[in-house]
Order: C-alpha cells, then sequence, then structure tokens
C-alpha cells in the first residue's frame, strides 16, 4: 500500500469512469483538507452520487486516483473493507436494515467489521442515539420511525464506525420539507465537530452555510469551483449561473 | 349394485382398518423420520448452492456453472429415476462407507438431491429480491461480502421465502412415499403388502389420512404466514 505523507486528506486526480458507453465522470480533479467540508452541486445526472461512490469504492474508478488519509483507493491490493470502515457513506433512501431494532443497526458494523464486544459497541452506540435524541426508539424497529428519524439513525450508524471521513449522498432528497431541519442541524454539529465531509446536495442555502467549497459538477466535470459566496453570489461559468437561477426558481415555487 | 358394494367393502370394511393401523404407522415412522431429516439437510444444502450460485467475480465462475449444472439436473430428472440411480446405484460402486448404508438413507439422500435443486432456486429468488442497497449499506460500513450476505441479505431473504418453502416441504413431505421402489418399509408400502395380504384396500385409506394429516397443520401454517405478510404489505401502502 503506498503511503503520501504531504498532501489533503482526500486527493482525486483525474477521475474518470464510464456506465457502458456513457462517461458519468471526466477527469476530476479535486483536494479536501482535513476538516473542511465540500458540497458538490449540480443537476441529477451530473455525477455528483456517482463521485461519492467511488470514494467508498462502491463504484470502480476507471481511470485516475484518488488517495485517502495517504491510502491509495484506486490500487489492486487495497483492503476493501478496512477501507470502508475509515469511510462513512450516508445514502438518500437511508438503507437502514429493516429486520434489525435501531440500536442493532447501529451495532452490527462495530461489532462485526471491528470485531468489537457487544458492551462496547452498545456504549458506542447508545450516546449517539442519545445524541439525536432518539435513545427511547433504540427497540423499534425502522419502519416505526419517520423519514428523518431514519436518516438520522442511518447518519449515526455510520458514524458509529468512527470514520475520518463521511460522505453524504443527497441525504435530505427524500424528505418532507419539515424533516429536513432536524438532518441538517446534525449535519452541522458534524462540520463543526471538524469531522471532514463531502457532500452532495440540492439544499444551496446549507452549502452556503457549512461549505468550505462548492464545486457544481456538470456532465461529469467540475466546471467551476471555490468558496460559498463566490459560488452563489458571483458564479463565473454561464452553466453554473443557469444551474442556480433554475434552482432558485424552483424554490420560488415550492 | 353388486360390484358397487364390492368396492364399498374392499374400501372402507372397518374391519381391516384395525387390523391395518398398526402396520401402517410403523411404516410412516418411517417416513417422519426422511420427512425430518430431509429437511433439515434440504435447508442448509439449498443455502449454501443459493450462496455459491450468487458469487460475483470471474474467480468463481467455476463454482456458479456447477451450481447450474446440479439445479438443472435434479430439477429435470423425476424423484423415482432419482431414487434407483441412488438406492441401486451407490451400492453398486462398492465404495466401501456410501455402498453400505440402509436403504432408508437411500431415500433420504434421493429426496435430499432433488428437493436442494428446487429449494436453491427458492433461496435465489429470495436473496435477488432484497434490494442492492441494502447490500451497498452494509458493504459501505465495511463488512465483508459473506457479513453482509450472513447479517444482511440472507435474514431478508429467508423471512420472504418462508412460504414457498414450506410448500416444497409439503411436496417432499409426500415424496417420501416414492422411495418405497427402492424398498424401504414406509407407510406407503406396508399399505401395500397389507392390502396384498388381506385382498382389500383400507390399509391405502390408512396411509393417505397419515400424509393428510401432517400436510393439512403445514399447509394452512403456510397460508396463515401468506396472510399476515399480505396484510403487512398492505399496512405499509398505506
Amino acid at each position: 500500500m503506498s503511503t503520501n505523507g504531504n498532501g489533503a486528506f482526500v486527493q482525486i486526480r483525474g477521475v474518470s469512469k464510464w456506465f457502458g458507453d456513457l462517461q458519468v465522470l471526466d477527469k476530476i480533479t479535486l483536494d479536501v483538507p482535513e476538516h473542511n467540508v465540500v458540497c458538490l452541486i449540480g443537476a441529477s445526472g451530473s455525477g455528483k452520487s456517482t463521485l461519492l461512490r467511488c470514494l467508498n469504492l462502491l463504484e470502480q474508478v476507471e481511470e485516475g486516483e484518488i488517495v485517502v488519509d495517504g491510502q491509495r483507493l484506486t490500487h489492486d491490493k487495497v483492503d476493501v473493507n478496512d477501507l470502508r470502515r475509515k469511510i462513512g457513506i450516508v445514502f438518500q433512501a437511508y438503507n437502514l436494515f429493516p429486520h434489525m431494532t435501531v440500536l442493532q443497526n447501529v451495532m452490527l458494523a462495530p461489532r462485526k467489521a471491528l470485531g468489537i464486544s457487544r458492551d462496547e459497541a452498545e456504549e458506542r452506540a447508545r450516546p449517539l442515539l442519545r445524541r439525536i435524541g432518539l435513545e427511547a426508539k433504540a427497540d423499534a424497529f425502522p419502519d416505526r420511525l419517520s423519514g428523518g428519524q431514519q436518516q438520522r439513525v442511518a447518519i449515526v450508524r455510520a458514524l458509529a464506525m468512527q470514520p475520518k471521513l463521511m460522505l453524504l449522498d443527497e441525504i435530505t432528497s427524500a424528505l418532507d420539507p419539515q424533516l429536513v431541519t432536524d438532518v441538517l442541524q446534525l449535519v452541522r454539529e458534524l462540520a463543526e465537530s471538524g469531522m471532514t465531509m463531502i457532500l452532495a446536495t440540492h439544499e444551496m442555502g446549507f452549502a452556503r452555510e457549512v461549505a468550505d467549497k462548492v464545486c457544481f459538477l456538470d456532465a461529469g466535470c467540475i466546471s467551476e469551483e471555490g468558496p460559498p459566496e463566490q459560488i452563489f453570489s458571483n458564479p463565473r461559468e454561464p452553466r453554473t449561473r443557469q444551474f442556480l437561477s433554475r434552482v432558485l426558481e424552483a424554490e420560488k415555487l415550492a | 349394485m353388486h360390484a358397487f358394494h364390492q368396492v364399498i367393502h374392499a374400501f372402507f370394511n372397518p374391519h381391516s382398518y384395525t387390523l391395518a393401523m398398526p402396520d401402517v404407522w410403523s411404516g410412516f415412522q418411517l417416513n417422519l423420520r426422511m420427512m425430518a431429516i430431509a429437511e433439515v439437510l434440504v435447508l442448509v444444502l439449498a443455502l449454501g448452492i443459493a450462496i455459491l450460485r450468487g458469487l460475483p467475480g470471474p474467480a468463481a465462475r467455476p463454482l456458479r456453472a456447477l451450481a447450474i449444472a446440479y439445479a438443472d439436473f435434479f430439477r429435470g430428472t423425476p424423484i423415482i429415476i432419482v431414487a434407483f440411480l441412488v438406492g441401486f446405484g451407490l451400492p453398486g460402486l462398492q465404495l466401501g462407507y456410501i455402498s453400505s448404508r440402509s436403504v432408508t438413507t437411500y431415500g433420504v439422500i434421493a429426496l435430499t438431491l432433488v428437493y436442494t435443486a428446487y429449494v436453491t432456486e427458492v433461496y435465489r429468488a429470495g436473496i435477488e429480491s432484497v434490494h442492492p442497497s441494502q447490500r451497498a449499506a452494509a458493504r459501505s460500513l465495511g463488512l465483508s461480502y459473506m457479513q453482509a450476505m450472513r447479517y444482511v441479505v440472507v435474514p431478508q431473504a429467508v423471512r420472504r421465502v418462508i412460504p414457498p418453502l414450506l410448500n416444497d416441504f409439503i411436496g417432499l413431505q409426500k415424496d417420501t412415499a416414492i422411495v418405497s421402489v427402492i424398498g424401504v418399509a414406509e407407510a406407503a408400502q406396508s399399505a401395500g403388502q397389507f392390502s396384498n395380504r388381506n385382498g382389500d384396500f383400507p390399509s391405502y385409506v390408512v396411509a393417505a389420512v397419515f400424509f393428510i394429516l401432517i400436510t393439512i397443520p403445514l399447509a394452512r401454517f403456510t397460508d396463515h404466514l401468506v396472510m399476515k405478510r399480505e396484510r403487512l404489505e398492505r399496512a405499509q401502502a398505506f
């Protein structure tokens, strides 16, 4: 395994990916320093989710290189299971395990992937559930929870592995508007605690608030990147401007 | 009218029932034992083969091919022929231990071979019905492929396939009678012998009743599970 002491915590270098003939990522290059929050914005199908899935090796990168915490992901001999333990991902559809209680959902990976004892795993899980105000639901099954509650459980399920990097893939897109706030508050707290995060999001206001850097993806390319004030107030690229004005219009209609 | 009375008498002579009962019952105990052993073996082996068949990657191709060949062969071959092949074939091979088992053991082997092929398909359908995002979520947490199968995919799959699985077991229970062709002294065989000796048929009716009596609870239980699942799904739709 190659290590790389210097450079950013996450380094993405010229990453390309195809689904058949369709190129979904086109020479993406991006650095994410430790404790930074990067937001990926762009239309559906622009490659945001695919990029996040590549960072967790749920998708194979066909070209280019990704380094996380000095470990090269795009290396044949990489231990994917070991790597994923350091990188948490949360999906749009929560994907809680429906046959397990909330507590079991949070305890499963620490117990089986890290091999810690049941007691230790519970000691880890309960405070996390308390933090999101759901300790009372520890023994409930996911279908008894609202979407917002399920998504917060999914976030702490990832946190229970004590990851060094969190990837959030449009985690509020499937939620009713009134349920979004609690989920975003949890992400805000994570950002404040110094968690390194990459978010794909449609919540422009939130991106503006928490991001250190915003990247606008268009047809698999990062067509513009910069601090949130610049991207949202003074976008340079016409495509970015077009996208943002459409989103703003949609928000007015909603 | 005479012929009719003869038939009635031949099937429903009360005296013959009392006589046939002990013979058929002792044979039926063998059916029960074969069912129980074969069902446990089928549950375990079929799950193993279903998992082999779902293994990803080119390295697992020979295993997948083997699993497919197995299912094709044993689903395509009538169980009576499998019984002959096992019951007369294995002893004929003169392979020491495996050639010197009892006919009952060969009967269980034949039933297990055939029903494992069916139940493998049932498990496979169940495993495929679990949404890929469940596996992705498990893998993304750092669980290995087998851990994701064991803790996340298979438990959900098994729950979904219990009704079709029990249906196959109803078939298996009845097919324990077929292995009488290799000389297993189970209920159908005992009934036949009794009928030959006595010249009437109540022994067959007794055997039929035994089979029906153990099938009905299983069938009702399966119905109950199907209905429970449907209620649950309707409730979730709202």
